[in-house]
């Protein structure tokens, strides 16, 4: 865990996660010859267009055919290359978790899956296009890296990590813009949780764009008088245990908030620590085991008491938690 | 190892036949009839159309093969340690506890096999990433895909058929097991593939028919793949499930189960007949 972990409070910009996917793929591109890149139709959404426009001999275009992406990404790592995947998180990991599973993590080779379009703030194309199950689906299978990069920065070092981890890997991202808050000197490790604010009454573990929510709800509790600390959780797996079981100890009260279904997701990581290792109360907030609906994100995020107050607001119900 | 002599070819393809009966026999459980169909593709595969090196499963230049179709790995198994790749003995560890030989593939578990499988339609999608990195980076090594007819009703299947045409593979053959069984019973009666042929024809592939069965054929038409550029082929070898063991041949029952000892015991004996004919024929 690291503790203190600097960040720009309030943000200085914004920025759309996915473009640090796609920053660092030029970066690694540039650097190692071996790294590939694939895409199902949607190359500039998912900025995956920078790379093909440098290395277009190491750039794969399949058309709408999500299986078969994950597949040709599985026999470009077979040859020791290091392939990445990019496309919705619906369609990817949504679309060929099969694939995924066996050509992929069962080969064990080093395909980086890269869902885009992640949770309820890609907003107006509604339901169908909302992946709120990716983080659930992919968790469970054995040797895959799981990954939810907080902002812009953190998704450009999420992407590099998962490279220099040589493994099976998926990283969500947002199309939005959000608050970009993190900074080049912010550490990155997988499975190492970032704490970005200290707090003694309850410990929010947040990931992708909840966490700068998370901040900001953290700073009206405070002024109520309520202590919360916001933990930064950006790998889901492997999870940090121990910073889990640190702010269970320390806050006695852990709330989970994330762009995805509370069933599964990364609340449902924590809780298993939690259950397991240090029995605390835990309230896990996100999506209620629903389908969402069509609207702008920030009258989603709101609507879905996924904004700074709506957040603020399940940490103080969900004081009443300890004194059970 | 390069084998051209068809008596000598005969014969391994036949000592693979029994390999493959006292696998399943002893492992009590695995699929017969496709293993004992694919005896002659395999051997035409590991001992004459492959570049490789069972000393060196990992050479960088070698021909990949994929086997999509995971549930006919003992075939696959008996070529690779008969070619040398590991002892013989360890055969009939085949999926019991510990083993290298899994039920259906493992890549990394045993040297020479290049991709794990089982769920049906995920092999030629590989098979068309290694032949992109080969033709991208001008290496000679090929890639070779063994694929089964029933698979084609994965859609999947069809995506990488379209980006092999699309990225024209000449590096690329794949051998369709046309041997017309699948699990609930013949092909064209649970999802009707035909015209195998055409349809690959209209999706830019180049496509030879041979007897799965005569292993000089296989190889002809592996070594005329080679010549054919900016196109991959399709090899349609049709075969008959269990060949070689005539109460096996053509019956959908023995898709998916192991002969008892007594069934194990008469497919040994009619084997035994077959080498005799072999070597008197000279």
């Amino acid at each position: 865990m690291n503790m203190h972990a600097t960040i720009d409070f309030p943000a200085k910009g914004s920025a759309a996660s996915r473009d640090g996917f796609g920053k660092a793929l030029v970066e690694l591109g540039g650097k190692d010859q071996d790294v590939w890149v694939l895409t199902a139709d949607v190359s500039e959404s998912t900025r995956t267009h920078w790379f093909a426009e440098k290395f277009p001999k190491r750039f794969v275009q399949v058309g709408v055919a999500e299986q078969n992406m994950a597949g040709v990404a599985a026999g470009i790592a077979a040859c020791g290359k290091k392939a990445f995947v990019s496309a919705y998180g619906v369609f990817s990991p949504g679309r060929n978790w099969d694939q995924i599973r066996v050509s992929v993590c069962y080969n064990d080779v080093p395909v980086v899956f890269h869902g885009s379009h992640t949770g309820i703030t890609v907003g107006p194309d509604g339901a169908s296009h909302q992946a709120l199950e990716d983080i659930a689906i992919t968790r469970v299978i054995p040797n895959i890296v799981v990954l939810a990069p907080a902002d812009v920065e953190e998704a450009r070092k999420a992407t590099i990590a998962a490279y220099e981890a040589g493994k099976p890997a998926y990283i969500r991202t947002c199309r939005e813009k959000m608050p970009s808050f993190t900074t080049p000197e912010t550490p990155f490790r997988i499975g190492e949780a970032n704490a970005y604010r200290e707090g003694t009454d309850a410990a929010v573990f947040a990931c992708g764009p909840m966490v700068y929510e998370s901040l900001l709800a953290a700073e009206k509790l405070n002024a109520e008088g309520i202590s919360c600390a916001v933990v930064d959780c950006h790998t889901i797996k492997p999870i940090d245990k121990k910073a889990v079981v640190e702010w269970a100890r320390k806050a006695g009260l852990i709330v989970t908030v994330e762009e995805h279904q509370v069933t599964g997701g990364m609340g449902s990581a924590v809780a298993e620590v939690v259950a397991e290792e240090y029995p605390i109360p835990v309230k896990r907030h996100g999506i209620y085991d629903q389908f969402c609906e069509s609207g702008s994100a920030l009258e989603l995020i709101k609507k879905y008491k996924l904004d700074a107050e709506g957040i603020a607001s399940v940490v103080k119900e969900s004081m009443a938690m300890k004194k059970r | 190892m390069r084998i051209t002599n068809n008596k000598q070819l005969r014969l391994i393809a036949n000592t693979i036949r029994e390999d493959v009966i006292k696998m399943l026999y002893e492992a009590k459980s695995g699929h017969s009839a496709g293993s004992i169909g694919l005896a002659d593709i395999f051997t035409a595969l590991y001992f004459n159309v492959l570049y490789h090196d069972p000393k060196n499963p990992l050479w960088a230049d070698r021909d990949r093969l994929v086997l999509s179709n995971g549930h006919v790995c003992p075939v696959i198994y008996a070529a690779l340690a008969n070619a040398g790749y590991f002892p013989k003995e360890e055969l009939l560890t085949l999926r019991k506890l510990g083993s290298r030989l899994q039920g259906h593939p493992h890549r990394g578990s045993l040297p020479g096999i290049e991709n794990s499988s089982g769920p049906l339609g995920q092999g030629l999608s590989q098979a068309v990433g290694m032949a992109i990195v080969s033709k991208a980076e001008r290496k000679r090594w090929r890639v070779y895909a063994v694929i089964s007819d029933g698979e084609h009703g994965e859609g999947q299947t069809w995506e990488a058929v379209m980006l092999a045409s699309k990225y024209k593979l000449g590096n690329l053959t794949a051998i369709m097991d046309r041997n017309n069984i699948q699990i609930d019973g013949f092909t064209e009666e649970v999802l009707p593939l035909e015209p195998l042929a055409e349809k690959y024809r209209a999706f830019g592939w180049h496509v030879i028919e041979v007897d799965g069965h005569n292993i000089h054929e296989i190889i002809d038409a592996c070594e005329k793949s080679k010549a054919i550029y900016e196109k991959p082929t399709l090899i349609i070898a049709h075969t008959i499930p269990g060949k070689g063991i005539p109460f096996m041949e053509f019956l959908t029952e023995w898709h998916g189960k192991p002969p008892t000892q007594k069934e194990a015991e008469e497919a040994l004996k009619l084997l035994g007949v077959e080498r005799s004919v072999i070597e008197e024929e000279g």
